[in-house]
């Protein structure tokens, strides 16, 4: 399921549309990861305030969605590009690979309510395609 | 036994309230043929799915949307007893259509995806957790007759 040159440009033009709502996606997506998925709340266990919205989440999410905008310019190699994000990934955080889907999930989310037009079928199909390829970039120096 | 906090009760009921049926089921059912171009083939009677264009804009697919909300409806209608309200379509999912349950997941992935569209930021966490449990037991209720 690797990305056709459709994919890349889909991706691109959306993604262009969603670097200036950088932080408002980011709030939202971390924000339900946390609260629909509470198991993932044991990653942040150091954060005091967890609930959507607070200053941690935001500033996070916000970290979080400029990796994915960051991942958008390399495209072509994101296994190359993102080997540092994975060896932080696999060696120091070790967050589980399960939840990448699930913050992918909550991302498509995000976009859905913040652009109901823009993110059609095939719009979706590219980004879900292209986030499932940053998860295994990022899973690339678990083991 | 699930148990449903009078909140999610509410959440689901209002959620459903919003709903516009006639357009919500297509557009799940449609967004799932697309995404995930494999669940196709429980469909290879409804003509032309060559493209997204086609897709959506297939009777067929638009009727069987609407069949599938109406479907969830009675989940909605019956949430203390979902597992016994969905005996019967368990068994048809299981022995009649064949459908692999992971794609039950994929469905209402979409159908969230939809909702959040169309509600916008009044679709908040919390409402999303309470549609999610929802549809997770209406999944695992479709499931349940599989052997």
């Amino acid at each position: 399921m690797s990305l056709t040159a459709k994919d890349k440009a889909t991706v691109k033009k959306f993604f262009a549309k969603v670097a200036p709502k950088a932080e408002e996606i980011g709030n939202e997506t971390l924000s339900r990861t946390l609260f629909v998925y509470p198991q993932t709340k044991t990653y942040f266990s150091h954060w005091a305030d967890l609930n959507p919205g607070s200053p941690n989440v935001k500033k996070h999410g916000l970290t979080v969605v400029n990796g994915v905008l960051n991942a958008v310019e390399l495209m072509d190699d994101l296994k190359g590009g993102l080997l540092t994000l994975s060896e932080l990934h696999a060696f120091m955080l070790r967050v589980d690979p399960a939840n990448f889907k699930i913050i992918n999930h909550n991302l498509l989310v995000a976009l859905a309510i913040t652009f109901p037009e823009d993110f059609t079928p095939d719009v979706h199909v590219s980004v879900d395609k292209f986030l499932a390829q940053v998860s295994l970039a990022l899973s690339e120096k678990y083991r | 036994m699930v148990v449903w906090t009078e909140q999610e009760r509410a959440f689901i009921q209002e959620i459903f309230g919003k709903l516009n049926y006639e357009e919500a089921g297509p557009k799940a059912l449609s967004r799932v043929l697309i995404v995930y171009p494999w669940t196709q083939r429980y469909f290879g009677n409804f003509g032309n799915l060559y493209n997204a264009e086609a897709i959506i804009n297939n009777p067929m697919v638009a009727a069987h949307g609407k069949v599938v909300l109406r479907g969830l409806e009675r989940a909605m209608k019956n949430m203390d007893d979902i597992k016994n309200t969905y005996k019967e379509l368990s068994v048809l999912h299981s022995e009649k259509l064949r459908v692999d349950p992971d794609n039950f997941k994929l469905l209402a992935d979409c159908l969230t995806i939809v909702i959040a569209a169309s509600m916008r930021n009044s679709f908040t966490p919390e409402k999303q957790a309470a549609w999610q449990k929802f549809l997770a037991v209406v999944v695992s209720a479709l499931c349940r007759q599989y052997y």
